[in-house]
């Protein structure tokens, strides 16, 4: 036995946690009539039958919570499985809808304001100062001064700024914009956390590849683009564009 | 205060040893007592270049494990009486080594010599990794083709991270570029990145350029260091670079026929 752990201690780790984000359909119901509910979604099915065949889904009860509308969750997800989707979440549910989906093994995500909070707003006196005000978080900037050389990695909470080249092999990631004050060679990642408003700025764009919020491009789709020129690239209706600075 | 040199690419085949043995002569030569040792346990290449092989007792890992004193591995150059060899194990693997042992190896090297050059081996494992780890400067030896190019770029990422220097915040590792297996006829007509092109991709400071050369190969199967072969056109650019990093300032030679003419008299190709 012994030798067998030890074994494995020389062995490579074959796991490892990711964090991903995922575009996932969210169904939102403002009605607890069942029948209704299937006949409408049956319809809309009908409408796109390949975008939906064995699409995950997570169904959100907010607005049938708010109007006070009991809804019976294993009877919604016997519907929802029944027309070919795969329904992998509830958000905003009650306390005993959220019970009852778990018994399921559908896991609960709090998206947003779950109802349970919607729930003792409801007891308590709403105050004026609960309606959530927008939090000003100081923009973390991260400023590279070395040249990011291939295999290299960084990741930045805020913008990243960076003065010298960033090699081919070398990925830079920001959860905000990307400044890169000499060539772009490697991979880059603006908004990774969704902020569509994220931009890329470079003086010389020769990247492997670019991205804005999960919309990328590929070296050979750059092939329009002229070297030593600085670029300005950012995110119009789901696509790239690059634009001469 | 002695200097640690490591001889360093990433890639393999681009003349890290040939380097390494030639960088050693050249500054043994010029007085300053210098220790050259191999990293490469495994594959031990130095001893040949250096024409020392059948005079292998001890080596690195004899001196790791305490089998060996430093005094007892260290290997008296033939030609140059400021040079020692440090020749690696070929009977082990890298594993063998181990960051402490290089550590107290290379300290006990210091109060004695001038400069320390370690040979790296190809890759960016453990072996390459300790040859680095305490170096104080960097000579990355590149070949003019975009593989070489890239696996070097590697390499500077590594040394700026992982080094000594760099976990414990101290001055970074001074990087140089060595250009080796240049040939101005091969760029001329595109088959070869220039100088330029590699500069550009690597941003480094260029300490010299060695060109192809037949006598990088007879020098290797003679075991002497091209560098003492003061007519060929690699030797001299050895000896170009040995002076410009003591401070001296030469002129690039090589990097283009007109200036290879010492090449063409004597008899390059």
């Amino acid at each position: 036995m012994s030798t067998d752990s030890q074994q494995n201690a020389h062995h490579s780790p074959v796991l490892e946690f990711k964090s991903s984000s995922f575009s996932v359909p969210v169904l939102v119901l403002t009605s607890n009539d069942i029948v209704i509910i299937e006949q409408q979604l049956q319809e809309k099915i009908h409408q796109a039958p390949e975008f939906f065949k064995n699409s995950p889904l997570v169904f959100d009860l907010q607005e049938v919570n708010k109007l006070d509308l009991d809804i019976d969750v294993t009877e919604l997800t016997g519907i929802i499985r029944k027309l070919g989707l795969l329904p992998i979440g509830i958000r905003s549910g009650t306390t005993q809808q959220n019970q009852q989906a778990l018994e399921l093994g559908i896991p609960i995500h709090s998206g947003h304001s779950t109802t349970a909070s919607f729930e003792t707003q409801k007891q308590q006196t709403p105050e004026p100062e609960q309606i959530a005000e927008p939090q000003f978080v100081a923009a973390i900037s991260t400023l590279i001064t070395q040249p990011v050389r291939s295999g290299q990695r960084i990741y930045a909470e805020g913008d990243l700024v960076i003065l010298a080249q960033v090699s081919a092999g070398a990925e830079i990631m920001a959860e905000g914009n990307i400044h890169v004050y000499g060539s772009l060679r490697g991979r880059a990642l603006a908004g990774v956390q969704g902020n569509t408003e994220a931009r890329i700025f470079c003086f010389d764009l020769q990247a492997e590849l670019i991205s804005i919020a999960g919309n990328y491009k590929i070296s050979e789709d750059l092939n329009g683009t002229v070297p030593n020129q600085p670029v300005q690239i950012y995110l119009q209706n789901h696509a790239l564009v690059i634009k001469d600075i | 205060m002695a200097r640690i040199i490591v001889v360093t690419s990433g890639k393999g085949g681009v003349g890290k040893t040939t380097t390494s043995a030639a960088i050693a002569t050249g500054l043994a030569k010029r007085g300053h007592k210098t220790a050259v040792i191999d990293f490469d346990v495994g594959l031990r290449n130095l001893d040949l270049i250096m024409g020392c092989e059948r005079r292998v007792v001890y080596d690195f890992v004899n001196v790791i494990n305490g089998e060996a004193t430093l005094n007892q591995a260290l290997i008296r150059d033939k030609n140059c009486n400021q040079l020692y060899i440090l020749p690696a194990s070929q009977t082990r693997d890298k594993d063998a080594l181990s960051q402490e042992g290089v550590g107290k190896i290379l300290d006990e090297l210091k109060k004695d010599f001038k400069y320390i050059v370690c040979d790296s081996p190809a890759g960016i494992e453990k072996g390459a990794h300790l040859a680095m780890y305490f170096a104080d400067d960097a000579f990355i030896v590149t070949n003019p083709e975009v593989s070489s190019v890239r696996d070097s770029d590697r390499m500077l990422g590594i040394l700026s991270s992982k080094s000594r220097r760099a976990e414990q915040n101290q001055e970074p590792i001074k990087e140089y570029l060595l250009l080796s297996r240049y040939s101005p006829d091969r760029v001329k007509l595109g088959e070869m990145l220039s100088v330029d092109d590699v500069q550009e991709i690597l941003s480094l400071h260029l300490l010299g350029v060695i060109p192809e050369s037949k006598s990088v190969l007879n020098a290797s199967n003679s075991g002497t260091p091209v560098i003492l072969d003061e007519k060929s056109d690699a030797g001299q650019a050895y000896a170009d670079i040995v002076a410009r990093y003591l401070g001296e300032d030469r002129p690039h030679r090589f990097i283009d026929d007109k200036k290879g003419l010492f090449g063409k008299l004597f008899g390059r190709r």
